[in-house]
């Protein structure tokens, strides 16, 4: 048996500056024994001290990493060619791990489940506990997300919120209870985060996320949880990490329906990818005014929980370039796969948008800068306060309810006739033209809407400001808000 | 080891320090090709590392046998590699020692976000114990430098 190994250039000083040297055996390991035999300096440079090959050696057996075969066990043939294959590796710090910080004993009871995870071990807690996330919103999604991430021991959580917390939170923001109504979101998320994990560093911003603030908040932070229930947001979110080329564990939540991927990214797609533009203002409802099931943000904030804790440790397969979604009603998880569109206006090949944007123009949301505030153009609104005057004079008017009957059940205005948003295109016929309108909704939006739709019907409407919560506010307090 | 100095010509080292300079905040790395202790060419190879780019460098052998190749095509030999040091300095960390290679010259460069500092150059001493520091002789009028970089940008593989 005789078989041939190609000795690389920083080991030929070693073998008298031959390239290649005639060694004999059965398997792999019989033919590196029989090189070091022979050549007594090379054994310390392939094997460690506790005689195994060396990470950095990659040994190919004809063109085949034996890493892929059986290892120094994988048989050879008489003629194979062995090739010794340097990688070359190094770095500035001794071990990455000597940048950890260590474990206390208190850690080291608490983590202990996660310390006995081979995947995880003492070395990943320390990640964990270097690592530094932030929460963007402390509300469905961002309640789950802190409090895993709180008790898997992720070192430093940052909250961004601005919001106080409702009683309409309580049904599945986990963070807050009720004695916290009223309280600052962040106030409440720092207490039960602090009373589950004392040894997280909590940091909070009241405030609310901006082009301005965004790339300042995010650049401390390792992976960025995308909680956010908006689109201006959510593309703000989305074109900082990609600039500041962070994670982006995104997750949305409607109705029965959730969304989850990792964004931003330099292998992967981002949000922009996926959806270049903005759905127009108002097509697509908030959970505000949809509605969503309590439990379903525990359902997504915990994914991207999972996938933030996975970025950290560097374990498993990210979510990246695929895109999951979630039907809680069937209970069914969908995968599509998501590539990076080398178009892109932010990651592709040639990006346009170099820096943060104004996202509520780029969204439409903004307030129209003129148009609205014409003069005059208050004839396409009404105050609660005049629309009670006007129905207290009996003035010859209907006030049309657009929101879904289940929210017509919690609370109305006497004597509104409700048709539904979705279904006004066929049941507007219903309405006299001859009378004038009163669009109303939870808040004003579906009804501004509704409204032009009717105007350009032929029908004299106006909008409810405020929606249903104004007149609550203002004129009848005895109704239940939602 | 002997004190034999590394000659390295100006446009080799001005391209092993704007690949540090372009790489930074990560490490940047590549292969030295060149003959006889005289370096001619800087050869930018990406950064493969999967353990974060900012404190770790890795050539994997398909770059390595390309490195290798270039050297040949050029009628020359590798004669080792670069790599950066992002905010520290240039002397080789204990993870350097534990991967190095014998023989090869490690030229290390140390990196800020503004500019690059100390450039220096070490060989493994044969036992593994310790790096050696070996003097860079800068040559000004070098006969054929050149700073090649046609493998592309690191990362962009």
């Amino acid at each position: 048996m005789s078989n041939r190994v190609l000795i690389p250039t920083p080991l030929r000083p070693f073998t008298g500056k031959q390239e290649v040297v005639e060694v004999s055996g059965a398997t792999v390991g019989e033919l590196l024994a029989d090189l070091t035999r022979q050549f007594d300096g090379l054994k310390k440079h392939l094997y460690t001290d506790e005689g195994r090959l060396r990470s950095f050696v990659n040994i190919y057996v004809n063109d085949e990493d034996i890493r892929y075969l059986q290892k120094e066990g994988t048989p050879v043939k008489n003629g194979d060619t062995l090739s010794i294959i340097p990688s070359v590796a190094g770095g500035s710090s001794a071990a990455v791990d000597e940048e950890l910080p260590s474990l206390t004993a208190m850690e080291i009871k608490r983590y202990s489940r996660h310390l006995i995870l081979p995947e995880v071990g003492v070395d990943g807690q320390r990640k964990l506990k270097a690592a530094k996330v932030l929460c963007i919103g402390a509300g469905g999604l961002g309640s789950p997300v802190a409090l895993y991430l709180a008790a898997a021991g992720v070192g430093t959580i940052g909250i961004v919120d601005f919001d106080v917390v409702d009683y309409s939170n309580l049904q599945r923001q986990i963070l807050h209870g009720t004695s916290d109504v009223g309280r600052s979101k962040l106030d409440s998320a720092r207490d039960k985060l602090v009373a589950l994990n004392p040894e997280v560093k909590i940091e909070l911003y009241d405030t609310a996320l901006s082009s301005e603030n965004a790339l300042d908040l995010f650049r401390p932070y390792d992976v960025i949880v995308d909680g956010t229930d908006n689109f201006p947001t959510r593309y703000l979110v989305n074109d900082a990490c990609v600039l500041l080329r962070k994670p982006n564990a995104y997750g949305s939540i409607f109705r029965f329906e959730g969304q989850a991927s990792v964004f931003g990214l330099e292998n992967g797609p981002c949000y922009r990818c996926l959806y270049p533009e903005p759905p127009p203002p108002g097509l697509v409802p908030s959970c505000a005014e949809g509605g969503v099931l309590g439990v379903l943000p525990g359902l997504v904030g915990v994914i991207q929980a999972t996938e933030a804790l996975k970025l950290i440790l560097g374990v498993g397969e990210p979510l990246i370039g695929r895109f999951l979604i979630v039907d809680a009603l069937r209970m069914k998880f969908r995968e599509l796969k998501l590539r990076k569109d080398p178009d892109c206006p932010v990651c592709g090949t040639h990006p346009t948008v170099t820096e943060l944007i104004d996202y509520e123009q780029f969204c439409g949301v903004a307030p129209a800068p003129s148009d609205a505030r014409q003069p005059g153009d208050n004839t396409r609104e009404i105050s609660a306060v005049e629309l009670k005057a006007r129905l207290d004079r009996s003035d010859r008017l209907v006030v049309l309810d657009v929101r879904e009957p289940q929210e017509y059940q919690i609370n109305r205005i006497d004597g509104s006739v409700l048709i539904p948003l979705g279904e006004l295109g066929q049941r507007y016929g219903e309405l006299d033209p001859s009378v004038e309108i009163v669009a109303q909704c939870k808040s004003g939006v579906r009804s501004a809407k509704a409204a032009d739709f009717l105007r350009e019907k032929g029908y004299r409407v106006k909008n409810l400001k405020g929606g249903i919560l104004d007149w609550i506010d203002k004129v009848d307090p005895s109704q239940p808000k939602y | 080891m002997d004190a034999t100095p590394l000659a390295l010509g100006r446009e080799v080292e001005d391209a092993i320090r704007a690949h540090a300079r372009e790489a930074y905040p990560h490490e940047c790395c590549g292969a030295l090709i060149g003959r006889e202790g005289g370096v001619q060419a800087a050869f930018a190879l990406p950064n493969t590392t999967e353990e974060g780019p900012r404190r770790r460098f890795l050539v994997r052998p398909d770059d390595y046998r390309a490195a290798e190749r270039h050297a040949q095509t050029l009628g020359l030999d590798l004669l080792g590699f670069y790599h950066s040091h992002p905010d520290h300095p240039a002397r080789p960390s204990q993870y350097d020692l534990d991967h190095a290679w014998p023989f090869f010259s490690y030229i290390i460069v140390s990196a800020t976000a503004e500019s690059t500092g100390a450039l220096t150059s070490w060989r493994l001493r044969d036992d593994r114990s310790a790096f050696d520091e070996e003097p860079v002789a800068r040559s000004t009028d070098d006969a054929t430098p050149t700073a090649d970089r046609a493998a592309g940008v690191a990362g962009d593989r």
